[in-house]
Parts: C-alpha cells; sequence; structure tokens
C-alpha cells in the first residue's frame, strides 16, 4: 500500500499557501510548450483548469462526453457561490469562511486545504467579473450578495438562479480562447474510459469515440480528472442524467486511493417524485429557506388542505426544534427533520412524501412584489413541474442526493496517491469534509481550477523536463485498450432480459435504502449481500441492442452502471466503518438522546482513504489523521 | 393517458431516414417528454428494437442539450420551455405526436433525433470571451456596472446553446445565438475593448457556418430562454460600426 503523504506545508496557517508557493518549482516558457497535460471534464473545475493551463503555455488535451463543454453539469448550479470579500462589512474574513466551512464539514476536512480556499475565493470573483460574468449588482453597480444555508453574513454572489451557468460560460469562453491559439486541444463526445499506469505514474488515458465508437489512447507527462461526482449511484439525485463514477472508480482499480466514499449530501429542497417514472429529482435552490417556513401537519392522515390548517394544527418542526437558526440549519439536519416526519406518517402531497415550503408569510411581510423578484424563477420552475403555483399554494420539498463530499484522495497539490495523477472539483475529496456548505462546491471548482492546480502541478512536471510523453505504442497501453474492447464487447454480448435502466433503478433503491439519509450496521450489511447478488444478475442478464461502433446510449450507460456497483459497495463498508455520526453521515446506532449526530473525535477524526484490491467488498483502508490547531472541535449546534 | 408517436428514425448521416409510428400507451400525464420517451426506449428494447437516440442531461432547461421539433415546432407547444421541461398534461389524450431532429444545414445529423451542434463552439471560439488571463483580475468592484445594463447583458446570457433558434429559422440562420453573446459581451464595461472585433470575427464565422437572417423572428418564439431579437438588431447596429471602427483602428497603425 502506498503511504498517505499529504504534503502539508509546515507554517502558520495563514503562511501555508504563501509559503508553498514560493517553494514550488516552477517551469520556463520554452518548456511548458513541450509538456502535455490531459484535462477529463470541462465542469467549472475542468474548464478553468484547461484554460489556466493553456495560457501558461502547456499543450492540454481536454475530454468530454458532451457535445460541448458548455453542457457540464456545473451548469446547472443555482444559488450561488461563497466568496470572504466582506464588501458589506457584516463580520466575513477568510478567517470566518474557513471557520464556517470546517464547522460546516463536521470536523472532517483539512484545516490547511480549507484555509487556502478561503483565501483563493477572494480571488475567483475578480476572474469571474473581469470574464463578464453578470452576478447580481445594486443600484449603485456594484456587487450584491446574500446569505445561504446555514451562514450568517452576506458573502453568497450569485446570478440569478443560474449561477453556475454563468461560472461555467465565463470558464468555457476562456477554454475557447485557447482552443482558438491552438494551446488546447478539444475532444467532444469521447468518454475516458480508463487510465494508464506505467512504473508506477499516470502517462495516459483511453478512450471511446461516442460517435464513432473508435477506442483510442493519449499520452502526456501528467492527466487531471475533472468529472465530477457520483450522486447518480442513487439512480433519482439532482445530478445530470450522465453524471458517473466511470473516470474515478477506474482510476481508483489503477491504483488511485478513494476517500470518505460514504460522505454523501442529500439536500433538503428538492421536488418529490410524482411517479414511478421519475428520472430526475429537480433542486429548488436552498435560498427559498431564507423566506419560506417549512412545516407539517401536526396529526397523520390531516388530508385539508394546506390553508384550510390553522396554525394550530402546524408543526413548523424546523423552527421548533432549532430555534437559532430555524429554517437555515445546515443541509444535513434540514434533510434528516424531513425525512423524520415523513417516515412518521406526517408526509403531504398525493404520495405523502414532502414537506411544505409557505411562503404565505413572507408575503404578507414583504408584498408579493418582492418575492417575485427573488424567487419568480423558481416559482415559474416549480409550477412548470408540478402544475401548482407556490404564489397560492405551499410548495412541497424533499431531500435528494445531490453532492458527493467523497472523492479521489488527494494531498495538499490536489495530486492522487498514483503520481502524476490529478483530481480536481467534485471529483476530489479535499474541502467539504462530511458535509458541504451551500455555494462552496462552484468556489471548491474554481479554486481548483484557476488558482491551486495551475501552481501545483508546475512542481511535478518540472521534474519531467526533456522527457517526452511515453509514446502511445508503449507496451503499457495495449492492456489497457484490450480491457476496454472487451468491457465494451461484453455488455453487447449478454444478450439477457433487462435494460440498463432498470437495473440502474434497483440498485438506486438498495442505496437511498440503506445508504441514504440514515445507515446502520444491519441495514449496510443487508445493503452488502443485496448488491452483490443484483450486480451478478446485471453481469449475466443484461440487454444492450445496437454495435459499439455507432452512437449508442444504452451501452454508454452499461459501462457506467457497471463502476456504479462497486463504487457502491465501496460507499457501504466505509459507511459501516465509519462508526459516528458526522455531517451527511448518520448511523443510527449514534446518536445523542435528543436525535442528534454523535461524533467521535477520538475514533474517527480521519479520512479514510480506500485501496482496491480485486474485491469490491474487501478494500483495504489506510487513514489520514486530521490534525487540529487552529479550532477547537465543538459539536455543531443550530439550537 | 395514451399517445401515438411519429418518431425519425436514421441510424447515421450516410443511411436514409424515415418516420417510425409507436403506440405509447398506459403513461401518466405527469411525466416529462423525456420520461415518455425513456419509457418508449424501455418497451423497444424489451421487444428487440434499437432504442431512439436522443441528446439531453440536465433535464432542467439549463444544459442545452435536449430539443427536438414536436409537431413541427422547436421544444413543442409551451413558450419558454425547453423539451425537457414539457410536461405530457400539456398534450391531449390520444394525440398523435411528431418527433423530429433540429433540421437545418448548419447542423448535421448524427442519429435519429441526435444532431451534431459543434458550429455553435466554432463562433464562440471566434470571440465569444473577453481576453483575460488567469490571475489579471482587478478587484470585481473596480468597476460599477449600472444594474439596468448588467440585468440586459444577463438577459442576453441566459442563452443555453440549444440551437432551437437555427432550428425554427426557414433559412437556418443562428443569429439569435450569435447576437445573445455579441449582446452580453459587448453592454458590459468589461468587454468594450474587444467589442468591434469580436463582432466582426463571431459575425464572420456565423455566416460560414449558417444561412442569413431575413429577420423572420421566429428564433425568438422558439427560445426557451425568450431572448429578444432586439438583440439582433443591436448586433447589425454593431457589426456595422464594427467594419468602420476596426478599419479606422488600423488606419492609425499605418
Ligand atoms: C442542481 C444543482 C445545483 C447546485 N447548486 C450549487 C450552488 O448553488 N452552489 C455551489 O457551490 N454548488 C452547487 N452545486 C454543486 C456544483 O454544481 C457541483 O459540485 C460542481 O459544479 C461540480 O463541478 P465539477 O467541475 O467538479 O464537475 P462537473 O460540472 O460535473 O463536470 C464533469 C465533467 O466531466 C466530464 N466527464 C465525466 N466523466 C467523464 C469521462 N469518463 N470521460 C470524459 N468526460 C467525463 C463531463 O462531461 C463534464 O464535462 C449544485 C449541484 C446541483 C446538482
Ligand atoms: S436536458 Fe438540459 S436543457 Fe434539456
Amino acid at each position: 500500500m502506498t503511504g498517505l503523504e499529504a504534503k502539508i506545508p509546515e507554517g502558520p496557517l495563514e503562511n501555508k499557501w504563501e509559503s508553498h508557493k514560493f517553494s514550488v518549482r516552477l517551469v520556463n516558457p520554452a518548456n511548458k510548450r513541450k509538456l502535455r497535460v490531459i484535462i477529463v471534464g470541462t465542469g467549472l473545475a475542468g474548464a478553468s483548469a484547461a484554460a489556466s493551463l493553456g495560457e501558461l503555455g502547456y499543450q492540454v488535451d481536454v475530454f468530454t462526453f458532451h457535445d460541448t463543454p458548455r453542457r457540464a453539469h456545473s451548469i446547472a448550479a443555482q444559488g450561488g457561490i461563497n466568496a470572504a470579500k466582506n464588501y458589506h462589512n457584516d463580520g466575513d474574513s477568510v478567517r470566518r469562511l474557513f471557520y464556517d466551512t470546517i464547522k460546516g464539514g463536521d470536523y472532517r476536512s483539512r484545516e490547511a486545504n480549507v484555509y487556502r480556499l478561503a483565501e483563493v475565493s477572494l480571488n475567483i470573483i475578480d476572474q469571474a467579473t473581469a470574464q463578464g460574468v453578470p452576478f447580481a449588482r445594486e443600484y449603485g453597480g456594484l456587487l450584491d450578495n446574500r446569505s445561504f444555508g446555514g451562514a450568517q453574513v452576506a458573502r453568497t454572489f450569485y446570478a440569478r438562479g443560474q449561477t453556475g451557468q454563468q461560472l461555467l460560460l465565463g470558464a468555457y469562453q476562456a477554454l475557447m480562447r485557447q482552443v482558438k491559439t491552438r494551446t488546447v486541444r478539444l475532444h467532444t463526445r469521447v468518454e475516458m474510459l480508463d487510465l494508464v499506469v506505467k512504473d508506477g505514474r499516470a502517462i495516459g488515458i483511453v478512450t471511446r469515440d461516442l460517435v464513432k465508437g473508435e477506442i483510442a489512447r493519449h499520452s502526456a507527462h501528467a492527466v487531471v480528472l475533472a468529472t465530477g461526482g457520483y450522486a447518480n449511484v442513487f439512480f433519482l439525485s439532482t445530478n445530470a442524467k450522465a453524471s458517473n463514477t466511470t473516470a474515478i472508480w477506474r482510476a481508483h482499480r489503477r491504483g488511485a486511493a478513494l476517500a470518505n466514499p460514504c460522505f454523501t449530501q442529500i439536500h433538503p429542497t428538492c421536488i418529490p417524485a410524482s411517479d414511478e417514472f421519475q428520472s430526475k429529482l429537480t433542486l429548488m435552490s436552498e435560498s427559498l429557506r431564507n423566506d419560506g417556513r417549512i412545516w407539517v401537519p401536526k396529526n397523520p392522515g390531516d388530508d385539508r388542505p394546506p390553508e384550510q390548517i390553522p396554525e394550530i394544527d402546524r408543526d413548523y418542526y424546523l423552527e421548533r426544534r432549532y430555534p437559532a437558526f430555524g429554517n437555515l440549519v445546515a443541509r444535513d439536519i434540514a434533510s434528516r427533520a424531513a425525512k423524520r416526519v415523513v417516515d412518521a406518517g406526517l408526509g403531504v402531497g398525493p404520495l405523502k412524501n414532502g414537506v411544505y415550503l409557505d411562503f404565505a408569510d413572507a408575503t404578507t411581510r414583504l408584498g408579493r412584489r418582492t418575492i417575485e423578484e427573488r424567487y419568480d424563477n423558481l416559482f415559474e420552475m416549480y409550477n412548470r413541474i408540478t402544475d401548482e403555483d407556490p404564489y397560492l399554494v405551499p410548495m412541497r420539498i424533499y431531500p435528494a442526493p445531490h453532492y458527493t463530499m467523497g472523492g479521489l484522495w488527494v494531498d495538499y497539490n490536489l495530486m492522487t496517491t498514483i503520481p502524476g495523477l490529478y483530481a480536481i472539483g467534485e471529483a476530489n475529496f479535499s474541502d467539504h469534509g462530511a458535509n458541504r456548505l451551500g455555494a462552496s462546491a462552484l468556489m471548491q471548482g474554481l479554486a481548483d481550477g484557476y488558482f491551486v492546480l495551475p501552481y501545483t502541478i508546475g512542481d511535478y512536471l518540472a521534474g519531467l523536463l526533456n522527457e517526452p510523453p511515453v509514446p502511445t505504442d508503449d507496451p503499457a497501453f495495449g492492456p489497457v485498450e484490450d480491457e476496454v474492447g472487451d468491457r465494451v464487447r461484453g455488455y453487447l454480448a449478454t444478450g439477457g432480459s433487462r435494460t440498463v435502466d432498470w437495473f440502474h433503478r434497483e440498485l438506486g433503491k438498495i442505496m437511498l435504502d440503506h445508504c441514504g439519509m440514515s445507515r446502520s450496521a444491519q441495514g449496510l450489511e443487508k445493503a452488502l449481500s443485496d448488491i452483490p447478488a443484483l450486480y451478478e444478475e446485471f453481469k449475466t442478464d443484461l440487454r444492450v441492442l445496437g454495435t459499439g461502433e455507432e452512437l449508442n446510449q444504452a451501452l454508454e450507460r452499461a459501462g457506467r452502471v457497471d463502476d456504479f456497483f462497486e463504487l457502491a459497495m465501496l460507499m457501504c463498508v466505509d459507511a459501516r466503518e465509519r462508526e459516528e455520526s458526522c455531517g451527511g453521515h448518520f448511523r443510527e446506532e449514534y446518536q445523542t438522546e435528543d436525535g442528534e449526530a454523535l461524533r467521535d473525535d477520538v475514533g474517527f477524526a480521519h479520512v479514510s482513504a480506500w485501496e482496491w484490491t480485486g474485491d469490491a467488498a474487501r478494500p483495504e483502508v489506510q487513514n489520514e489523521d486530521l490534525v487540529f490547531e487552529n479550532v477547537a472541535l465543538t459539536t455543531r449546534s443550530y439550537k | 393517458m395514451n399517445v401515438t408517436l411519429q418518431v425519425w428514425r436514421q441510424k447515421g448521416p450516410g443511411s436514409p431516414g424515415a418516420f417510425k409510428t409507436y403506440q405509447v400507451d398506459a403513461i401518466s400525464a405527469e411525466m416529462s417528454f423525456l420520461e415518455m420517451l425513456d419509457v418508449l426506449n424501455e418497451r423497444l428494447v424489451n421487444q428487440g428494437e434499437d432504442p431512439v437516440a436522443f441528446d439531453h442531461d440536465c433535464r432542467e432547461g439549463i444544459c442545452g442539450s435536449c430539443g427536438v421539433m414536436i409537431n413541427g415546432r422547436a421544444h413543442g407547444p409551451q413558450p419558454g420551455t425547453a423539451t425537457c421541461q414539457l410536461h405530457m398534461r400539456r398534450f391531449p389524450d390520444g394525440s398523435t405526436i411528431v418527433v423530429e431532429p433540429w433540421r437545418a444545414a448548419g447542423f448535421p445529423l448524427v442519429k435519429d433525433l441526435v444532431v451534431d451542434r459543434s458550429a455553435f463552439d466554432r463562433i464562440i471560439e471566434a470571440g465569444g470571451y473577453i481576453s483575460v488571463d488567469t490571475g489579471s483580475a482587478p478587484d470585481a468592484n473596480l468597476i460599477p456596472v449600472p444594474k439596468t445594463v448588467a440585468d440586459t447583458a444577463f438577459d442576453a446570457a441566459a442563452c443555453i446553446g440549444c440551437g432551437a433558434c437555427v432550428a425554427a429559422c426557414p433559412n437556418g440562420a443562428a443569429s439569435l445565438f450569435t447576437a445573445a453573446k455579441i449582446g452580453h459581451l459587448n453592454l458590459l464595461p468589461q468587454g468594450h475593448a474587444e467589442r468591434w472585433s469580436r463582432t466582426e470575427r463571431m459575425v464572420g464565422v456565423m455566416e460560414h457556418y449558417f444561412g442569413s437572417c431575413t429577420n423572420h423572428g421566429e428564433c425568438e418564439k422558439a427560445c426557451p430562454k425568450e431572448i429578444s431579437i432586439d438583440f439582433i438588431a443591436m448586433m447589425n447596429a454593431d457589426f456595422l460600426r464594427a467594419k468602420l471602427a476596426n478599419r479606422r483602428l488600423a488606419a492609425q497603425y499605418r
């Protein structure tokens, strides 16, 4: 097993990044032109990294399975992006953003990484604004902010309800500018299906062209995975349909450790499923909790329409249980509370699978005009999906899988346990601990891509001057390409009776029941016997029609679902071994008397980094102990 | 509810295509249009027939992947709505629905309902950006932008790049797409330095791939983000001025 070396720089927290930047080796411009970097993914992390490395003069090859880089899942982010600008003089600072993020993550992330994230948050807003990202502005023409899930200062920058879209377009445009200057070569509708490692270093990837089916080899001095999260392991999630784990899972099988895979975020405000054909769940921005009040009827079986239920028969359960934060408690807390009331039979809506998010009081207090200004696009989206008008009837919401804090283990330089392989954005595990705060994923993706990786990758590449990339006819590529081809042909040859989506849906149900918002040793054991059984069926009873030499979307999904199966087992093992409750990971056995999460800082203040052993149900683990020198570990309280 | 679909099936760019009729029974009115296609595909595979290929990803109207002609209209009957946001409750029980790919010379067919929209990337590449290298930006509040300007720039920036404007245009023109990006960047003070060169270059590439605009206005009606054709007027004005401005700039260096 590889030793875990986080490579956190010495010195006081405030100086670590500054002094690290000074100590890394630089590459002169003439040499940069000879160094090749592969980047997989064009979301916020991948597009910003590709643009920045191209500007620096490296030769970049960037890959996406989408038809254009602008379609990456990042496009869907709604609410906003955090930065410690303190433009509003309300007491924000780098230190406070750092503190809130560490605390929000329930003390399961690295101090040094999080501090750096808070520091570079300032540059991100400057960069995006200069690119023309149309952030919301006040009448004086300066930037506006709002406060967002769990924060007591207004530090969230936003662009209507389309912050991710606008930030991604900024990064995409910067990327296309480099494509024009030929520093970046763009490969669209091409999917990475494996990683190539030689003498312990990442040297390239094997891909499949999704239109022609051609399997190809690509080599480089370093490989960067910016391939996003894996919440689609639950089938129903807020993620885009194609988001998947293949890139990081294949890297894991080639030796990269996967950290905290069970840390998933279930977002509290999504539209509940309407029927068994539901294909994905739609997020309603968390900003709605700033003005909406969450409630359920006090009595099970109260079928009156919401407006006819008098105050006395309503339970505003978040306000009741968490008077200090009320409806603005952190996501994991809000989600579990909703599950609890729905499980107790208090759910609302035709399928009794939601809770109310009510704007009646806010409309009376602020007037309909203000509510329209703040939320009109969200209300319209809700109306379009449910055919109900939230100006008249309360919204119905329920939690849904949304984000995965776990991911490839990376050191302070964002390098995985395979030298030369980097992971950035949601694909790594780095900054959010056991729970991610709202508006901080966009911040992390762009921090990694614009401001961290461009420095740290130079240090590695500086060691490879005068070495051409390993040629693609090197013997290291052959077996990997053969394996990829066998896998693709295998799905087509199975000739069974069930579709890929059927298997995916069934896997999702097992995961949601046993490895979702609430977990127990018993449930996880059950999942660990049900998943392999279903996986066996997948291998023998899958039906994929058509050929491998054409656009074949079911074939693409087969490979992704195959990898989800193995990842699901690892998630359950990780959840079983983490015998504490922290952040989004709630173990029923570890809770306080009033049902709050019970963390165990003596036994579990560490990162669990798992290594592939060849048997998905029996991985090996190494722990990276988390050292807290600047914050005191307290119990998160929103009461 | 039950519907009858007439779907365009075509193996690839070189193969012949034709409509095929499918009866899709026992679906729910609460389903989205794409969920209905999922059900069709699930049933087709169970019967041993190739599923229908269509592009989609976010399924919430923001990524711009989806988009088909539904009964002759880009993205179907509901204004301001992408195909993925359309629900079956918009169709009467028992309807016949004709489903085709975007048809435009600038968007070659890939398979069934999937087309190649990469010409849009070429237009952006030509100048749809503000040239600012990472790290060189001044503090974000250094340049105030009047709220009305920022808001109008946003209206244009809301484009999702789906291509409905091109598909709806009788000439297969890409003016609304191009104008939206030019409008977004040219309105903002940050974008002024490259205003004239950007306009000239983007319009040039647009004309290389797509037809000419003759002001039909179909694009605006089809746009799922309801982007106004006023931006086309702005683009045309800027294009004329760019011709002059760029020449004058060049003259300074003579
Ligand atoms: C509905 C929604 C709303 C959100 N709102 C917010 C918000 O308001 N604020 C916030 O901070 N965060 C938000 N998030 C989270 C945030 O959007 C994501 O975490 C973030 O955008 C992930 O960016 P990324 O660059 O890491 O990956 P992604 O954007 O997921 O990009 C992944 C890229 O990798 C490519 N790819 C993946 N695998 C392969 C492969 N094998 N081969 C080739 N290409 C591949 C894809 O094509 C894509 O280009 C939201 C998330 C959702 C789902
Ligand atoms: S699937 Fe993304 S816009 Fe329709």
